[in-house]
């Protein structure tokens, strides 16, 4: 789950680390309002929605005076952004950040991520912040430094000496930069992140540190013991058939294709989208309707797959386990019936009772086609959605 | 031979009389798995599907002599699950259950490190010698005894894997489903070195998907360390950046961890990789009698 900048600012305050002074604005009169407790010359206005590259995109504008506020602040609320990072639609801007100027003397880059080979928490520090530090990683990866924490330990001060001559810090940043490191590893693991991004972390003129924009990545497994953090799930930053498909504990991706997918299992899922690529059809979601596929389950997965007017046909691809075929066959004809499906379907079934569900299926005068292997399914189905593109 | 767990091995179940341990305790039983006991605190000394319910992991391993213990516990109690597991002695830990925090599994990882257990999961269907014994919830009915290694990081398409390669006539040694999550207790490298020493595995399917590094990692430690030909499918050529594909690990971060980069990696170490996942089962057989 992402955070907003400023909700990851909120967070980060808790753990004593120091962000320019701000205020969130719903609205332009709330805009207005904020700065009266900002005191400086000029303010920044950062649109707040879940994509990098705001800055670029013009999601982020410097303002002088209050008519300028107001202008900036009416334009940006209420309107999508476009970064390089969302689909073509872009993301709501439904709220605004508001904050007091700093005057910069140095950008550096400070990162945190589980690192999967290493099985550590690792933090990423460079001398370049304030740009895509993918670049930097690509182009000029010495000058990108890396930390390993063991998770018995936590960090050792030492650790955070080190990196700070590396990034030729002064003696006492180096002392600010050991504090940060030591709060923001108890926040990572206390709030079970899955990455965290400062990125600039400045220098100020006056020698201070401060971070100056935030991401935070929490992870989505652990959300039942968050609960500060899952109240702060926007909703409006996703996509609404995610939430559904969320509700039922469906694992849905909308993609660009015409071919809807229904799979159980994330593995079996991502290979039936391979296979229709391959067939030369395109799949229009990633769907997985976890182990049980219960007819419930199944229905509310047609709905959110039709609920895509791409769609043409549907692959319903299922490999039973140990649930019996014929009862989930039994499902989907009283699905396809009840959610008025009108798009061929295809559907391959495996498992127990694989011929007594096929016998269901072709019987039930839909519009179902039966396919017996993960080829002909996928064969077949890009014939039903009009063939290879 | 078979990796991990032939008919000998003697199983716990955690979590034994709620719902996912009873229904697939009782598959196990039916499969001919030597099920000895199961443990669920506060419940000792009952009796549950003929077994013996122990209070401890350590007391159901002294009276049971078990080696392994499966484990159906809910998500938030899987860390404190696995780690009495190996506490109370058992030498195979497989852990079922999906959704265990990534931290509480690096935390398991690094308690791990220096001991002679292994944990299989979590998020997985768990481990399978044919016909001689099953830990997990994959369907019995569709392997059979034979010649192919089967590791994965899937469930559903590990059963794709293993129906096919049962269909071509190939059967398997042993099939091990590692997990989705990025952070598993076992990776493909710790398999992948017990299918190279095992002598009744000819030849080894991996099947990975888009997501971290663990199958460059394999990569790597197939052109230097293992013999026998490998076949892999990677799962999520489709896939676009930067979304979560239902495993907590199948994520295309920053341009890395795509299937084509997979692919490459695995193609240079000498892996014969399949584009199609309905293509593993043929692969294997035709380079299996490119041997004989």
């Amino acid at each position: 789950m992402n955070l907003h900048e400023y909700q990851s600012k909120q967070i980060l305050n808790q753990y004593g680390l120091p962000t320019p002074k701000g205020v969130m604005a719903n609205s332009v009169e709330q805009a207005l309002l904020a700065i009266n407790s900002l005191h400086t010359a000029h303010w920044v206005v950062k649109a707040q929605v879940h994509a990098g590259g705001r800055g670029k995109a013009g999601g982020v504008k410097l303002v002088d005076d209050k008519a300028q506020l107001a202008e900036v602040a009416r334009n940006l609320l209420h309107t999508r952004l476009v970064t390089y990072q969302t689909d073509a639609r872009g993301q709501p801007i439904e709220s605004l950040l508001i904050e007091e100027t700093c005057d910069i003397e140095k950008e550096l880059y400070l990162g945190m991520v589980v690192d999967r080979s290493l099985q550590r928490v690792v933090f990423m520090a460079s001398t370049e912040g304030g740009v895509e530090i993918e670049k930097v990683a690509q182009q000029t990866p010495q000058k990108i430094f890396k930390v390993r924490i063991d998770p018995f330990l936590g960090v050792m001060p030492y650790q955070c000496r080190q990196l700070g001559y590396k990034l030729k810090l002064s003696d006492p940043q180096i002392r600010q930069l050991t504090k940060m490191m030591v709060n923001l590893y108890r926040m990572f693991v206390e709030r079970d992140l899955s990455l965290v991004e400062i990125n600039p972390l400045v220098i100020t003129k006056q020698g201070d540190m401060l971070c100056l924009d935030a991401k935070i990545n929490v992870d989505d497994n652990a959300l039942y013991r968050q609960n500060e953090l899952r109240d702060m799930r926007d909703t409006a930053q996703e996509d609404p058939r995610e939430m559904i498909a969320r509700e039922w504990e469906l694992n849905y991706v909308p993609l660009e294709g015409d071919i809807g997918c229904m799979v159980n299992g994330a593995g079996l899922a991502m290979a039936t989208m391979d296979i229709i690529k391959l067939h030369g059809g395109f799949p229009a979601n990633f769907l997985d309707v976890g182990g049980g596929a219960t007819e419930e389950r199944v229905r509310e997965a047609f709905k959110i797959i039709l609920s895509d007017s791409k769609v043409k046909a549907i692959l319903v691809n299922i490999f039973g386990g140990i649930v019996r075929c014929d009862l989930i066959a039994h499902g989907i004809v009283n699905a396809v019936s009840e959610v008025d499906v009108t798009v061929p379907v295809v559907v391959r079934l495996e498992g127990n009772h694989a011929s007594e569900a096929s016998d269901i299926l072709s019987k039930s005068g839909l519009n179902i086609i039966v396919a017996d292997t993960l080829y002909q399914a996928a064969e077949k189905v890009v014939k039903a959605a009009g063939g290879k593109k | 031979m078979s990796i991990l767990i032939d008919k000998n091995t003697k199983v716990i179940c955690q979590g034994f009389t709620g719902n996912q341990g009873t229904f697939h305790s009782q598959q196990a039983i039916e499969y001919g798995t030597r099920m000895v006991g199961g443990v669920t605190p506060g419940k000792g000394g009952q009796k549950h599907l003929g077994l013996p319910i122990f209070n401890t992991v350590f007391e159901a391993v002294q009276a049971t002599q078990a080696d392994a213990s499966v484990i159906y516990v809910p998500a938030p109690f899987c860390k404190d699950a696995i780690i009495e597991a190996i506490d109370g002695g058992a030498r195979l830990v497989v852990c079922i259950s999906e959704g265990v925090p990534v931290l509480d599994m690096l935390e398991v990882r690094h308690y791990i490190r220096d001991k002679a257990v292994q944990v299989i999961g979590p998020n997985c269907p768990g481990v399978i010698t044919p016909g001689a014994c099953k830990i997990g919830i994959m369907p019995g009915n569709i392997h059979k005894p034979g010649r192919v290694g089967i590791v994965s990081r899937s469930g559903t398409l590990t059963y794709e894997a293993v129906k096919q390669t049962t269909e071509v006539g190939l059967g398997q040694s042993t099939c091990v489903g590692i997990g989705g999550d990025p952070i598993p207790g076992t990776n493909f490298i710790g398999i992948l070195a017990l299918f190279e020493e095992d002598p009744q595995t000819e030849i080894i399917v991996m099947v990975g998907e888009i997501g971290g590094t663990a199958e460059e990692e394999a990569a790597a430690y197939i052109s230097k360390y293992i013999k026998k030909p490998v076949i892999s499918y990677i799962a999520g050529v489709a896939a676009p950046a930067g979304k979560r594909m239902g495993h907590a690990g199948a994520i295309i971060a920053g341009g890395k961890g795509t299937a084509a980069e997979k692919c490459k990696a695995l193609e240079k170490a000498g892996v014969h990789v399949v584009r199609s996942p309905s293509e593993i089962g043929k692969t294997a057989l035709s380079v299996i009698q490119s041997l004989e």
